[in-house]
């Protein structure tokens, strides 16, 4: 790598992070802990984590913000789906120590995102319209989930199904089958998919 | 009466529970934190039998943050109870793989983890023997298969009709181990107060759940509350208590301190039960015209060393098929492998896979329409008891079902439908599930302010018992469903049996119907004010709703799918389902709709994607996780239809409803391998019907 190349990729990765490297400023060598200062929903927090805690534990036993659920704990099942920075992540796979700085938005936090009157987000609204759910366990991360990829799908971010010719850029339509491709990270065992697509689809519409 | 009701049954009310569940407000077991609570992580067996020689607990104890480490040497002691798997840490012996051998406790979720990865374990193995073969050395007929049925039915002369019929098919199915893997892990959240003992738990039952804490712990019931708010899928298993909840409370009975145990998504399938593999012969026999001579169903199957279960699954054949000759059978062998339990329609799943495979065959073998020879054998009473039907509406399914899926332009010819890469084809397939329902109690009080409260220890595992019960209550007391409020799910309320075999609405719906009714009588017979405390009604139906009953009582169905099969890779797609079902009277059509859909989804599964594995050198399930185990996920479901006929029977309950959360998944499984037979001519008899099968077995098909 020659130096032209280095001091390229040095200024693509400075233009994309937001935080300042390498994270929290006041972690001693050798700390099992930092402070992180992140927003949930729009609020404030400052705390101490241990550097073993996921941001899905610290939402759910420090936080008490247990909309976000634990199915699997290993990015597997899509359960506990949050927003962070606007893009849908699974919480149980990042650690809350690099999350300083984060705008982190749970299933709590929704509706406020919507910005309009009234208690439930479109989606959620659709959700109980469609009979979106049984047990409910997965229905926040389904929500976290389809919430982000609309937003993906705007920004014109292909799928494994999105026709090739599409320019890049320009928004994905979303079919069924786009919107089946797009939330499979979204398991649920109640077999609730048809409804859950026939509820994305109608905020859509 | 019900005209009189609005939003009361056969409403397609939005359930109750649901602005909670999509605002994240539900809470499920391990969400509720008790000042000064602390956390367990189980650390379980690596070796598939033997026994625990030592247990190296200092490194853990070091960890900071840590409170102890539970093990047979210093855990609690626990009564015994009828259930082997739930005395854990008890003793050293290690029955299987995934077995607890110690639990850590500690202030924090992270502490708990790293002790428990800290404990050392030495083992002294046995020799085991863990994978279920064709004819298991050991193998033995059990006294009577889950459900209470018997293990063998024999009429006519099954061996020699099938001998000497015309027509006859001979023919192996496989089911593989299944995992039932709700989204909610098994968890609990456990403290003692004062001699109380309160407990958060995900079950499908409170009430046998305090039954089992109280015997563990030797506490009179009263001294023990359970609490099952919301409960984040079930599917069987959690059907009775499982170990999580006896070591979340031994665990805050040592420490002293509320503790919450969660199983982690791997040691869920060791330990909290999971579909046994079944091995199936059918032998069926035929007249030229279609006419059953013979059925002969003989299951094999896998348990546990320390508890019997047997996977009910000839019994579908004691019900289906008219005929004189008949034999279901069934054999188990007693592995090293963690005790099998109920999955969504134990029995009848595998063994309507299996049965519903064999007559498919069987109509090609006749070349015959498959629901022309299901018609054609349609008994005019249950052929194995010959009682009659309450009601049995399977012939009207499937001309239904033909009707709305276009079956009358099916060309019958298999392996002959082709685009490009792709075969298509599709598939019939009958379902079954019996009528059960148990006694329960319930209270209803009218209030002044015309809310009428009813009282009932139900839980509601995602089918939206809470809506359905306020329905029921509705039209018995001839109100609105707005003006009833159900409270469910705390042994505090009156006791009721758990969500299970599809029994849960009838069995709570029936005392819940006493009670309104009897409420409605006292308020139409008395006159001026309520007093302030209200008015109440209560009813038991014991001796009625478990009252036997002349009937043979069963729901039927059809299911039909279309599938592509790519024979570059072998993928199987399912295009279609559809699914027609006869369950009585169908109490809320949105909630319903949603179990039935979802029953189907769960058969797709079963079909295509589903399949555990025992590691023969450890003992363990592979692939236990949902990595490893595929549960259908979005792209794997395409757009899948429920509809059902009216069926009026009067020998059910009140409501006059059949259970609607296990039809679904019956028959699916064969539905979809009947329909890749109908695409590409090859018919497999091993689920799931993965690429690596299908493309082994379909290289000539290219």
């Amino acid at each position: 790598m020659d130096s032209s190349e280095e001091s390229h990729a040095g200024a693509s990765a400075q233009a994309v992070r937001h935080a300042p490297w390498p994270g929290p400023a006041d972690s001693p060598a050798g700390a099992t802990e930092s402070r992180v200062a992140l927003r949930v929903n729009g609020f404030s927090h400052t705390t101490e984590v241990d550097h073993r805690t996921t941001l899905l534990d610290l939402l759910r036993e420090r936080l008490a913000l247990t909309g976000s659920k634990k199915g699997c704990d290993h990015g597997q099942c899509g359960a506990c789906t949050v927003l962070v920075d606007g893009r849908r992540v699974n919480s149980c796979l990042l650690l809350a120590v690099a999350q300083d700085g984060a705008e982190v938005v749970t299933v709590e936090g929704l509706a406020d995102l919507a910005g309009e009157d009234g208690d439930l987000h479109p989606l959620q609204r659709a959700f109980l319209d469609r009979d979106a759910f049984q047990c409910g366990y997965c229905t926040p991360g389904q929500l976290c989930s389809a919430v982000g990829m609309l937003e993906e799908a705007r920004a014109g971010a292909p799928s494994a199904v999105t026709d090739p010719q599409q320019g890049l850029g320009s928004a994905v339509r979303l079919t069924g089958e786009e919107i089946r491709e797009r939330l499979s990270g979204n398991l649920c065992r109640c077999g609730a998919y048809p409804h859950i697509v026939e509820a994305v689809r109608d905020v859509i519409a | 009466m019900a005209s009189q009701a609005h939003n009361a049954v056969g409403s397609p009310i939005e359930r109750r529970e649901g602005g909670a569940k999509v605002s994240g407000g539900a809470l499920y077991a391990t969400e509720y934190t008790p000042p000064g609570c602390v956390y367990a992580w189980l650390v379980t067996a690596t070796v598939p039998k033997g026994r625990v020689a030592s247990l190296d607990t200092a490194a853990a104890l070091k960890v900071p943050g840590v409170l102890a480490v539970l093990t047979p040497d210093s855990a609690p002691r626990l009564a015994d109870t009828d259930d082997a798997t739930l005395a854990v840490l008890q003793n050293s012996e290690v029955p299987h793989h995934g077995w607890p051998v110690a639990l850590a406790v500690a202030e924090t979720l992270e502490a708990a983890r790293a002790a428990a990865g800290s404990v050392g374990v030495a083992y002294e193995t046995e020799p085991h023997e863990s994978v279920l073969t064709e004819d298991p050395p050991g193998a033995y007929t059990p006294d009577e298969v889950n459900g209470g049925h018997p293990t063998e039915r024999r009429r006519g002369d099954p061996e020699g009709r099938f001998a000497a019929a015309p027509v006859k098919i001979d023919a192996r199915y496989r089911v593989p181990p299944l995992y039932n893997h709700p989204m909610e892990p098994h968890g609990a959240t456990a403290s003692w107060r004062d001699g109380r003992l309160t407990v958060y738990d995900t079950s499908q039952g409170a009430d046998p759940v305090r039954a089992v804490l109280a015997q563990v712990f030797e506490l009179p019931e009263e001294r023990v509350t359970v609490v099952c708010e919301h409960v984040g899928g079930g599917f069987g298993s959690k059907g009775t208590p499982r170990p999580h909840v006896v070591l979340a409370a031994m665990a805050s009975l040592h420490v002293r301190r509320p503790v919450k145990l969660a199983l982690t998504r791997r040691q869920l399938t060791e330990l909290v039960g999971h579909r046994a593999p079944t091995d199936h012969r059918l032998r069926l026999g035929a007249e030229p015209d279609g006419t059953l001579t013979s059925l002969i169903h003989e299951v094999t199957t896998h348990t546990s060393r320390i508890k019997e279960f047997v996977e009910q699954a000839a019994v579908p054949g004691r019900v289906m098929y008219a005929g004189a000759n008949s034999l279901t059978a069934h054999r188990v062998a007693a592995l090293d492998v963690p005790t099998p339990s109920w999955m969504r329609a134990p029995g009848e799943a595998p063994g309507m896979y299996a049965l519903e495979s064999a007559v498919d065959e069987l109509a090609c073998a006749l070349a015959m329409d498959p629901i022309e020879l299901r018609t054609r054998n349609e008994p005019d009473e249950e052929p194995d008891s010959g009682r009659p039907f309450s009601s049995r509406h399977l012939v009207e399914c499937l001309r239904e079902g033909a009707k709305r899926f276009g079956w009358a332009e099916r060309d019958h010819r298999a392996g002959v439908r082709r685009s490009g890469a792709w075969l298509t084809g599709t598939g019939v397939a009958a379902a079954t599930y019996p009528v059960l329902v148990s006694p329960s109690r319930a209270t209803v009080t009218a209030h002044p302010d015309g809310l009428h409260v009813v009282r009932i220890n139900a839980t509601d595992i995602g089918t939206g018992a809470r809506t359905v019960l306020a329905q029921i209550a509705a039209e018995a007391l001839g109100v609105g469903a707005e003006a009833v409020r159900t409270e469910i799910g705390t042994t505090g309320l009156p006791k009721a049996p758990l969500a299970g075999g599809s029994s849960g609405t009838a069995s709570w719906g029936w005392a819940v119907h006493e009670a309104c009714r009897s409420l409605a009588r006292r308020l139409h017979e008395r006159s001026g004010p309520l007093p302030p405390e209200g008015l109440t009604a209560s009813a038991d139906t014991r001796g009625t709703a478990d009252a036997e009953s002349p009937y043979a009582r069963h729901a039927f169905g059809a299911h039909f799918a279309e599938v592509g099969v790519d024979t570059d890779t072998g993928e199987v797609r399912v295009r279609r389902l559809l699914g027609v079902y006869a369950a009585g009277r169908i109490l809320n059509p949105r909630t319903a709709g949603s179990q039935f859909i979802g029953g189907m989804v769960m058969g797709l599964g079963m079909a295509l994607t589903e399949g555990g594995r025992v590691d023969p050198a450890s003992g363990a399930f592979l692939g236990s996780d949902l990595a490893g185990y595929h549960v259908p996920a979005h792209a794997d479901v395409p757009e899948v239809e429920a509809h059902w006929i009216d069926e009026e029977d009067a020998h059910l309950n009140p409501m006059g409803s059949k259970g609607i959360g296990e039809i679904g998944i019956v028959g699916t499984a064969a539905a979809i391998g009947n329909a890749v037979h109908h695409a590409t001519g090859i018919r497999f008899r091993e689920l799931p019907l993965t690429p690596d099968q299908v493309h082994a077995a379909g290289r000539g098909l290219v």
